[in-house]
């Protein structure tokens, strides 16, 4: 570890209290762009929660609320991913990544109009997008129904923010790079390459059906694994050593991690079409590719598990790591999971089946998601300068969301190999695989209310962190004694 | 790991490998197919579309059937595609030349359609099962499409595309049910899914 983040125990107080000084200014100057961020991700939240029941609920009961295209299952589920994906999680993740970059970079935000201007873009696109897929202009390529009109527009969102994250990462203050900042660094320049390419090749001037599978998937799963997950990983390996006030475990399985998968996961995109129309080669690589996922996976997770090791008692008292260590084990969980859904042998099982929307939710939300909630909950105080109204709606929140996904998880998998095994099976007729997957859907609906019921605590305490309800804290909302840790001990 | 240049290089070249094999690649291989003509009876496979199955590719993407239906046969030891009679052969990239959006899916929660057209080629039938798709198949979760149809009075004559509904739906007496024009197109692509024809790749059709 380098000198900047390690302990200091032995600094002065005087050097402690500069330290303090530059963090809170620092912190200052992202509080309009993080807002703006934080704010438009919770309303998009709670659409998307929306839109999630609707179409959880409509294949429970086929007929409810039946007569109106623009609220029919197949634009319900879209407005959910896309509002979910683009509305809320790209969001949370823009909002903490420009938080980050700028306490890593140690000097004030810089430019924040550009970050005004992307958050105006971003919201608008999101909002045009979700109108366009519901009113019949989606074009059911999954992960990227946006029409054109609303997909420009993100573009150019994301195009302002790389441009300000390259300006910032230029006038960093000299020294350490830290782990999280390769990270951010590397999605804030991936994704606008890959939104770009892949919205050219399939919606502005599509190629030939033959060809387009492979730049839909190539597409969806690096937004999962080069956007979203790098920003979640940013994340955990900044809030993790923070609130225990101990460096990373190792920096060198760091820098293993983030090259083993910068380079495996963008090649993993053909494990979603296995057995499907491609080269063999195409598909092998990608297997190949996921199954080499290992070493990133296993990396991080020893380096997480070695850096919070002898302090779990920490999850006792700290929201902000008891969500965040919840998602860092939840990757390694759909990690390990989806190397496994990628070995062909089992892939004929849960390829085409409930299963895998299963695992997305493990990944995006549990994983990510939580992660998302961990850093809000560590950065909007020291942004806004108003603590969290309430430990106990922050208990509720968290137990909400933990159990409702763990289940969901959990019904979606048992349907999802029952299904599977009956699909394999040709003596099974369709109707019965069918039969197979209703209770399990149902399950799903009521895991999904309790999520609901999670979202709807969480809105409500970050609206009353806001509008600052109650009286001025000057201890942080904990769960418990946090038994005399300094939660800012590392300097950055 | 503190030097900019080798950090940004790093992250280009690394996305860029992904970027020559999943992309550029399959552009320059998979995405300049021309179709095939058979010597003996001079038909083009795969067949060109009408205007009207064009059309209804399009509200098959605005209706988003492809959450819940694929189109593709997989190959032989890829499940049991084949044995459930969805075709007599494989799919390969070629029969996808036409489609603009391509329906891949990933999710049965319906049967696969890449031959549904072989499978039920009646127009009426698919406009009963559209309409009202758990009376045609009892247990089905398949939302129904009603709003893609008009209940229109009849005037003299019942119209020829007027659709025989069963209870509950059934029109009353007097009126009848018609598909509107995106029905129609949405019945013409899917009776037009049929790949059941020969390729120079995929001979084995049954066809
Ligand atoms: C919520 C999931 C769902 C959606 C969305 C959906 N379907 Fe279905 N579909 C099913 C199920 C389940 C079946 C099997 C039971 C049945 O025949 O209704 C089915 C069956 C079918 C069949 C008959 C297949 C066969 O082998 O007999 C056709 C044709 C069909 N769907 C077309 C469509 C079209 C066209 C759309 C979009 C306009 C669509 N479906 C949207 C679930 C869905
Ligand atoms: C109330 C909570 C939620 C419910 C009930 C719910 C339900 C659903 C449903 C019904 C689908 C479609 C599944 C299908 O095709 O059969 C879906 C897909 C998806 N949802 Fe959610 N969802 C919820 C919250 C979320 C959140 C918060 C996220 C991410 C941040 C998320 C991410 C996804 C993803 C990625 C998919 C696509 C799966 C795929 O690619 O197949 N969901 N969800």
């Amino acid at each position: 570890m380098s000198a900047t983040l390690t302990m200091k125990p032995e600094a002065t107080a005087e050097a402690e209290a500069r330290a303090k000084v530059e963090r809170a200014e620092i912190d200052a100057s992202t509080r309009l762009p993080v807002v703006l961020f934080y704010g438009s991700a919770v309303f998009w939240l709670l659409v998307g929660t929306l839109f999630a029941l609707l179409a959880s609920f409509k294949m429970n009961a086929p007929t409810f609320l039946d007569q109106w295209g623009w609220l029919t299952y197949g634009r319900v589920r879209p407005a959910h991913l896309n509002a979910v994906a683009y509305g809320w999680a790209s969001s949370a993740a823009i909002g903490t990544g420009l938080w980050l970059m700028a306490r890593l970079c140690r000097a004030p935000l810089r430019h924040s109009t550009l970050l005004i201007g992307a958050a105006i873009f971003w919201n608008l696109g999101v909002l045009l997008g979700t109108f366009g897929i519901l009113s019949g202009d989606g074009r059911s390529i999954e992960w990227l129904e946006f029409p054109n009109y609303a997909s420009g527009m993100l573009f150019v969102a994301y195009g302002l923010i790389a441009v300000w994250a390259v300006i910032m990462f230029r006038f960093r203050q000299p020294g350490h790079v830290y782990v999280s900042q390769w990270y951010l660094l590397a999605a804030f320049l991936w994704f606008p390459w890959l939104y770009s390419t892949a919205n050219l090749l399939l919606n502005f001037q599509p190629i030939q059906g033959g060809a387009q599978g492979a730049v839909n998937w190539w597409y969806g799963h690096n937004a999962l694994g080069l956007w979203f997950t790098p920003i979640g990983l940013a994340t955990a390996y900044y809030l993790i050593p923070k609130v225990l006030g101990r460096p990373i475990h190792s920096y060198y399985l760091s820098i293993l991690g983030f090259w083993s998968l910068a380079l495996f996961y963008s090649w993993n995109g053909m494990h979603h079409l296995i057995g499907g129309p491609f080269p063999a080669w195409m598909i092998s690589a990608s297997v190949v590719a996921s199954v080499m996922m290992f070493i990133p996976v296993v990396t991080t997770a020893i380096n997480h598990h070695m850096t919070v090791r002898g302090n779990f008692q920490a999850l006792k008292w700290s929201p902000t790591l008891r969500f965040t260590v919840f998602g860092a084990m939840c990757y390694t969980l759909s990690s390990v999971q989806g190397i496994f859904m990628a070995i062909p042998s089992l892939n004929v099982v849960t390829h085409f089946t409930h299963y895998t929307v299963g695992h997305a939710h493990l990944g995006l939300y549990a994983f990510f998601t939580m992660i998302m909630f961990g850093a809000m909950y560590y950065i909007l105080p020291r942004v806004v300068g108003w603590e969290w109204p309430s430990a106990r709606l922050i208990r509720w929140h968290f137990w909400l969301t933990a159990v409702g996904i763990g289940m969901m998880v959990v019904v979606l998998s048992i349907g999802g190999i029952l299904q599977g095994l009956a699909l394999l099976d040709p003596g099974v007729t369709f109707m019965v695989t069918l039969e197979y997957t209703k209770p399990w859907l149902f399950l799903r609906s009521v895991s999904g209310i309790l999520l609901t019921a999670g979202h709807i605590v969480f809105a409500v305490s970050f609206t009353m962190l806001l509008l600052r309800v109650g009286v001025r804290k000057t201890e942080p909302t904990l769960f418990g004694s946090d038994q005399g840790r300094k939660p800012e001990r590392l300097t950055v | 790991m503190n030097r900019m240049p080798v950090i940004v290089v790093g992250i280009f070249l690394t996305f860029l490998s992904s970027w020559i094999g999943l992309v550029a690649y399959p552009y320059l291989n998979l995405g300049r197919f021309t179709p095939v003509t058979d010597p003996d009876s001079g038909e083009v496979f795969p067949p060109p579309m009408s205007g009207l199955a064009v059309a209804g590719q399009r509200v098959y993407a605005a209706s988003g059937c492809v959450y819940c239906h694929s189109q593709q046969v997989r190959q032989v030891g890829y499940g049991s595609d084949l044995e459930r009679g969805w075709g007599s052969r494989p799919t390969v990239a070629r029969d996808f030349m036409r489609e603009n959006p391509v329906f891949l899916g990933t999710m049965r929660t319906g049967p696969d359609l890449a031959n549904i057209g072989a499978r039920q080629p009646s127009a009426m039938w698919q406009h009963q099962h559209l309409y009202q798709p758990s009376v045609v198949s009892p247990g089905s979760i398949m939302p129904s499409y009603r709003y893609l149809y008009r209940l229109q009075k009849i005037e003299g004559q019942r119209s020829a595309n007027a659709i025989d509904l069963l209870p509950p739906d059934a029109a009353p007496d007097g009126y009848e049910v018609v598909p509107t024009h995106e029905a129609e197109a949405l019945v013409a692509y899917l009776l037009s899914l049929n790949r059941n024809y020969p390729l120079p790749e995929a001979p084995e059709s049954s066809q």
